[in-house]
C-alpha cells in the first residue's frame, strides 16, 4: 500500500451556548506517498479546522466532538493521546502555519526556535551539531547570512524570511507528512513563487508527502498533483490537477475557476463570480449545501445529500449531476 | 484620448529622514493619469507604491517635484485647497478592516465625506447613502451595521462607497483585493470595472498581483527601489516586456497555464539590496539583474522611449 494517511467520515463540531457548528462534515480523502494534495476552499470553508483535527491541534475546548477515522501509516490518529502525540508530531507530521508573525515566538531567537524539535526528537544529540544543522537547513532555505539569522529575533526579518523559519522548524526533523496552511498568502508575489519553488525542492529532495491547503487555485496548480475541493466542511470533488482544470466537474469548481483572471484573457470580459455567500456552518441542510448558489440546482439537490460518485480510478464528484442512479429515479 | 492628463507628476522625489542616514522612497517619478483611464502600479512590497500614492493624495509631502491635477501645480499650495482636491482625488486602503472606523455603523462612515465638505441638507445625504449603498452591490439594511458585523468582501465594498461620495475624478486603489477571498475579489474586481464604465473614473491601481492588474489596467507602471523602470500599454507589457526586472516579475507570477512558467528567471531575494545603502552610482537592479553588464554598476540608466507609448529605464535599450 503506497496510502500514507487515509481520512474517513471526519466530522468535527463546536458546541456553544447558542449553537453548534458543524464545522467538517463527513470528509473522506487519503493522500499516497511522496504526493502533493491541494485542498481548495474559500476562508470558512473548514480548511484550516480540519488540517487541525487531523494531528490533534484543535482548541482545548470541552463542547468539541469530533468523529471518524484518521489512520497514518496504519495507527489512529485521533485514539493517541497527548503524550504519545508529542513523540509523534514533529517527526511524522509537522505543519506549517499560515500566519508568520504569530507562529513564530518573538522572544526566542530563530536558532533556537528552529533547533528545538529537533533537540526533542534526537536527544542526546550536542548543542554543536544541532546548531551547524539549523544553519545548513537556513542556508538550504535560500536565507542569507545565516549565521547571523541564527541570533536574531523574528521581528528582525522581513516577512518572507519569517515564512522560511517556519518551513524551517516544519522540515527539520525531516517529517513524511508535511502539512501547509496557506504558506504564501501574507507573501507578495515573488515571494510567493520563491517559497512554493522552496517547499517543492525539499519535498523532491525526501521524498516527502504534502498537503497543502489554499484558497488560491494558481498555488495549487503549482505545487500539487492532485485537488481536493472543499465547500462547507465537506471535499465536494477531487481529481488530478489538470483534469480539474481542463474539465470541471462540480459546479462550486467551475466557478471557483471562473473567478481567477487570467493573463491571456481578452479586456473587456468580465470575471466570472461564485453568487451568494457561503452557507452558515451552524445549520445542516437537508440537501446539497451548495445548492442555494448553484445555478444547475434541480429538484433533488434541496431534498437530499449527494452521494460521492467514482467518475473514473482518480476523479470522484458529490454532485447529483452525476449520480447516475438518481437520473433513473427521477422522471 | 484626452490631452490633458488628469493627473501628472514631474520628477517626484521623496526622502524619509531616518535614525541614521535618509531613505529614498521615490526617486525621479515622472508618470501621468488620462481621465477615464486605469493606471496600474506594480513592484515587490517596499518599493514606494504606497508612499507614491499617497504623495499624490498629498498625505506626505513631496521633497522635490511637480503634480500637476488637471493642468495646476498642487505641490505647493494651501491646504484648504487640498481640502476640496480631495473631493476629486479618492483613497481606497488596501486592509478593508482597518481602513474603516468601528465605532462608525456603515451610514456614517459614508456620510461622513459629504458632512466634511457640508453637502446637501440631512436628508438629502440620508438618501445619497442609501444611493451609494445600493451603487456598490449593498442593501440599505446594511447602513445600520458596524464593520465588525461585516465581511471583508463587504467591508470593501463600503470603502469604496465612501470614496465614491463626493463624485471623485480619481480613484486611488492601493491592493484592493490583496485581502480578500478569490470569489469575493472577483466580485470587487467586477464592481470596480462596472463604476470606472458608469462614471467615467480614472484609477491608479497598486498591486502585486500582475493578473489583477493586467485585467483592469490600460497601461502598466513597473517600479523597483521608488524607481520608474518601465511604463507601457498593459498588452504591450505582457507581450514584450523590455526591462529584466518586469520580465522576472512576470515569470514569477503564477497563472494556471503552466507553460508559461518555464520561461522563469530566478530573482534571488537574497541579493536585494539593503534600503538604507541602495547602491549608489549604478543601477538599482544591477546586484539582481541577470543580464548586468559593466556598465549598469558606474552609470544610472535614464529614461528611454523604445516606442511612442513605451518607455524603460535600462542600458540594455540605449
Amino acid at each position: 500500500m503506497n496510502q500514507l494517511l487515509f481520512v474517513k467520515n471526519l466530522s468535527v463540531s463546536f458546541t456553544f451556548p447558542h449553537t453548534t457548528m458543524h464545522i467538517v462534515r463527513n470528509l473522506s480523502f487519503n493522500v499516497n506517498r511522496g504526493e502533493t494534495l491541494g485542498i481548495v476552499g474559500e476562508s470558512g470553508c473548514g480548511k484550516s479546522m480540519m488540517a487541525k483535527s487531523l494531528i490533534g491541534l484543535l482548541p482545548e475546548m470541552q463542547a468539541k466532538m469530533i468523529s471518524g477515522t484518521v489512520v497514518y501509516k496504519g495507527q489512529d490518529m485521533l485514539k493517541k493521546n497527548q503524550r504519545e502525540m508529542r513523540s509523534f508530531l514533529g517527526k511524522e507530521i509537522s505543519m506549517v502555519f499560515q500566519d508568520p508573525m504569530a507562529s513564530l515566538n518573538p522572544t526566542i531567537k530563530i536558532g533556537n526556535q528552529v533547533g528545538e524539535g529537533y533537540k526533542n526528537h534526537h536527544k542526546g544529540v550536542g548543542r554543536d551539531k544541532v546548531k551547524q544543522r539549523v544553519i545548513t537547513l537556513l542556508a538550504q532555505l535560500g536565507m542569507s547570512e545565516p549565521e547571523t539569522r541564527y541570533h536574531q529575533y523574528p521581528h528582525q526579518l522581513s516577512g518572507g524570511m519569517r515564512q522560511r523559519v517556519a518551513i524551517a522548524i516544519a522540515t527539520i526533523t525531516e517529517p513524511e507528512l508535511l502539512i501547509a496552511d496557506e504558506p504564501t498568502t501574507s507573501l507578495d508575489a515573488t515571494m510567493r513563487t520563491h517559497v512554493l519553488d522552496m517547499l517543492k525542492a525539499i519535498q523532491k529532495k525526501r521524498g516527502m508527502s504534502m498537503i497543502l491547503i489554499t484558497h488560491d487555485f494558481s498555488v495549487v496548480t503549482h505545487l500539487c498533483e492532485r485537488i481536493a475541493v472543499m465547500y462547507a466542511g465537506d471535499i465536494i470533488e477531487t481529481a488530478p490537477t489538470q483534469d480539474l482544470l481542463k474539465s470541471p466537474k462540480h459546479p462550486y469548481t467551475r466557478s471557483l475557476i471562473d473567478v481567477i483572471p487570467r493573463i491571456d484573457m481578452p479586456p473587456g470580459q468580465s470575471l466570472g463570480t461564485v453568487e451568494g455567500t457561503p452557507p452558515d456552518l451552524s445549520l445542516t441542510p437537508l440537501g446539497c449545501s451548495f445548492a442555494n448558489r448553484c445555478p444547475n440546482v434541480k429538484q433533488v439537490c434541496r431534498s437530499r445529500k449527494p452521494n460521492r460518485v467514482q467518475l473514473s480510478k482518480s476523479r470522484c464528484v458529490s454532485c447529483w449531476l452525476y449520480d447516475r442512479h438518481e437520473a433513473r429515479e427521477t422522471p | 484620448m484626452n490631452t490633458v492628463p488628469l493627473i501628472e507628476t514631474k520628477h517626484l522625489f521623496k526622502t524619509f529622514r531616518l535614525k541614521k542616514g535618509f531613505l529614498t522612497a521615490i526617486d525621479d517619478v515622472s508618470l501621468f493619469i488620462y481621465p477615464g483611464e486605469t493606471l496600474g502600479l506594480v513592484g515587490e512590497s517596499g518599493c514606494g507604491k504606497t508612499v507614491l500614492a499617497r504623495v499624490l493624495m498629498r498625505l506626505y509631502r513631496e521633497d522635490r517635484g511637480e503634480i500637476l491635477f488637471q493642468g495646476k501645480n498642487i505641490a505647493k499650495c494651501h491646504p484648504k485647497t487640498i481640502q476640496q482636491l480631495r473631493s476629486d482625488m479618492q483613497y481606497i486602503f488596501q486592509d478593508p478592516h482597518a481602513s474603516l472606523n468601528p465605532r462608525m455603523s456603515a451610514q456614517k462612515i459614508i456620510a461622513e465625506p459629504l458632512d466634511i465638505h457640508r453637502l446637501g441638507s440631512s436628508e438629502k445625504r440620508k438618501q445619497r447613502v442609501f444611493e451609494l449603498l445600493s451603487l456598490v452591490g449593498l442593501t440599505p439594511d446594511h447602513a445600520r451595521r458596524f464593520p465588525h458585523e461585516l465581511s471583508g468582501g463587504q467591508c470593501q465594498r463600503i470603502s469604496i462607497a465612501r470614496a465614491l461620495a463626493l463624485h471623485p475624478k480619481l480613484m486611488i486603489c492601493d491592493e484592493p483585493t490583496t485581502a480578500l477571498d478569490v470569489s469575493i475579489q472577483a466580485q470587487i474586481i467586477n464592481l470596480l470595472k462596472k463604476l470606472q464604465k458608469e462614471k467615467g473614473l480614472a484609477y491608479l491601481l497598486i498591486s502585486h498581483d500582475l493578473t489583477t492588474v493586467k485585467y483592469l489596467s490600460d497601461r502598466i507602471a513597473v517600479m523597483y527601489f521608488g524607481k520608474l523602470i518601465e511604463l507601457t500599454s498593459s498588452a504591450q507589457l505582457y507581450a514584450r516586456p523590455l526591462h529584466p526586472y518586469t520580465r522576472a516579475l512576470l515569470a514569477s507570477t503564477l497563472t494556471l497555464e503552466q507553460s508559461r512558467r518555464q520561461k522563469y528567471i530566478h530573482l534571488s531575494s537574497t541579493r536585494k539590496p539593503s534600503k538604507r545603502s541602495p547602491p549608489s552610482g549604478g543601477c538599482v537592479f544591477y546586484s539582481r539583474c541577470p543580464k548586468a553588464m559593466p556598465m549598469c554598476r558606474v552609470k544610472p540608466p535614464i529614461w528611454k522611449e523604445v516606442s511612442k507609448t513605451h518607455g524603460v529605464a535600462c542600458h540594455l535599450y540605449r
